[in-house]
């Protein structure tokens, strides 16, 4: 009979029982996912994370717990919250330009609609100068709709303190 | 500032909590006030204040503060999800990510369709076409949060750049 420990209890130099709540998902063949997550967590921490879940929900702990323990070591000041300030910036830049655009696409339609209209009336020769195309440089009037775009789109509420 | 103030007899949160002497050379002091008690037993319950020590002692003393402050939040994400903590909250806002990018594309896809659309008579056959109110296609992007995404999250992770380096559609390379 082979017995292999499993890398949490290979690194921690102990027995490692047939139970060990840490074989299934810290394998003998990868030393460095255990190795990880014992830096930043230790081990006790993480056998009672993995103890307070479901069985079936172990595996994406382990996973998820290395993976963060990854990401702070590579970068030690912020770990994996630094990649979320960055997604919370690249989303806010995303809503800006999707309102403006929506902004846009008002304005040339209501810019369409006024010149659909007077056409219509047969008011081809007057449109110019009666009625001075909307353009950008007039958003006070189209403001309502420029305005309401821009504030119903941002929750800024969950986003790390320092951005 | 409170750091500066003379040593009084209350002990900072982290020496509280762990019922010891708070000492002047307290590593803890600077960043877990006495008022604050939940932050630090918060990280103490997932890092450990060993842990948390070792990984301050990596650091410069400047960028000791963001330190905290991200394992705090770290932290807090975590004991709200234990089982996908802030990977979890990654998975998601990269998930509105790709929802926005494709709102994008679909927006100006449209603004492209309305300006060059001719303002002529309502003998146009596009005139009546809303193209906004249109039946779209359904979300194109799959919701599903289930142990696969992490699969998947793994072949791109090793590859992050924290400096926030994105594709050119400003997108963070994750899936």
């Amino acid at each position: 009979m082979i017995s292999r420990r499993c890398s949490a209890c290979k690194q921690l130099r102990r027995r490692c029982p047939s139970d060990c709540i840490f074989l299934p998902y810290f394998p003998p063949n990868n030393p460095q996912r255990f190795s990880f997550v014992h830096r930043i967590y230790g081990a006790s921490n993480v056998g009672k994370m993995l103890q307070q879940v479901e069985e079936h929900q172990r595996a994406d702990v382990a996973d998820s717990l290395y993976y963060e323990a990854y990401c702070r070591i590579k970068s030690p000041i912020y770990g994996c919250v630094g990649i979320i300030s960055i997604l919370h910036q690249e989303i806010y830049h995303l809503e800006c330009e999707l309102a403006k655009v929506q902004a846009e696409i008002s304005l040339v339609k209501a810019d369409q609609a006024q010149t659909e209209s007077q056409l219509a009336q047969g008011q081809q020769g007057q449109q110019r100068e009666i009625s001075p195309r909307i353009s950008a440089n007039s958003l006070d009037e189209q403001n309502g709709v420029y305005s309401s775009l821009l504030s119903s789109s941002f929750d800024l509420s969950s986003t790390p303190w320092f951005y | 500032m409170k750091s500066n103030e003379p040593r009084s007899t209350s002990s900072c949160a982290a020496c509280k909590f762990l019922k010891r002497r708070c000492t002047p050379n307290c590593q803890f002091a600077p960043y877990f006030r006495s008022d604050e008690p939940k932050k630090f037993a918060n990280v103490h319950k997932v890092f450990g204040a060993s842990n948390v020590i070792k990984i301050l002692n990596e650091v410069p003393h400047d960028q000791r503060e963001d330190t905290v402050n991200s394992l705090v939040y770290e932290a807090e994400v975590r004991l709200r999800d234990p089982v996908y903590g802030c990977i979890g909250a990654i998975a998601s806002l990269q998930r509105k990510m790709a929802e926005l990018q494709h709102d994008l594309m679909v927006t100006r896809s449209h603004l492209a369709y309305y300006e060059a659309k001719p303002s002529s008579t309502a003998s146009c056959s596009f005139v009546d076409y809303d193209p906004l109110n249109a039946n779209m296609p359904s979300d194109f992007v799959d919701t599903s949060v289930s142990g696969g995404f992490l699969d998947s999250f793994s072949q791109n992770i090793f590859n992050m750049d924290q400096s926030g380096s994105t594709n050119e559609f400003g997108q963070f390379p994750f899936p």
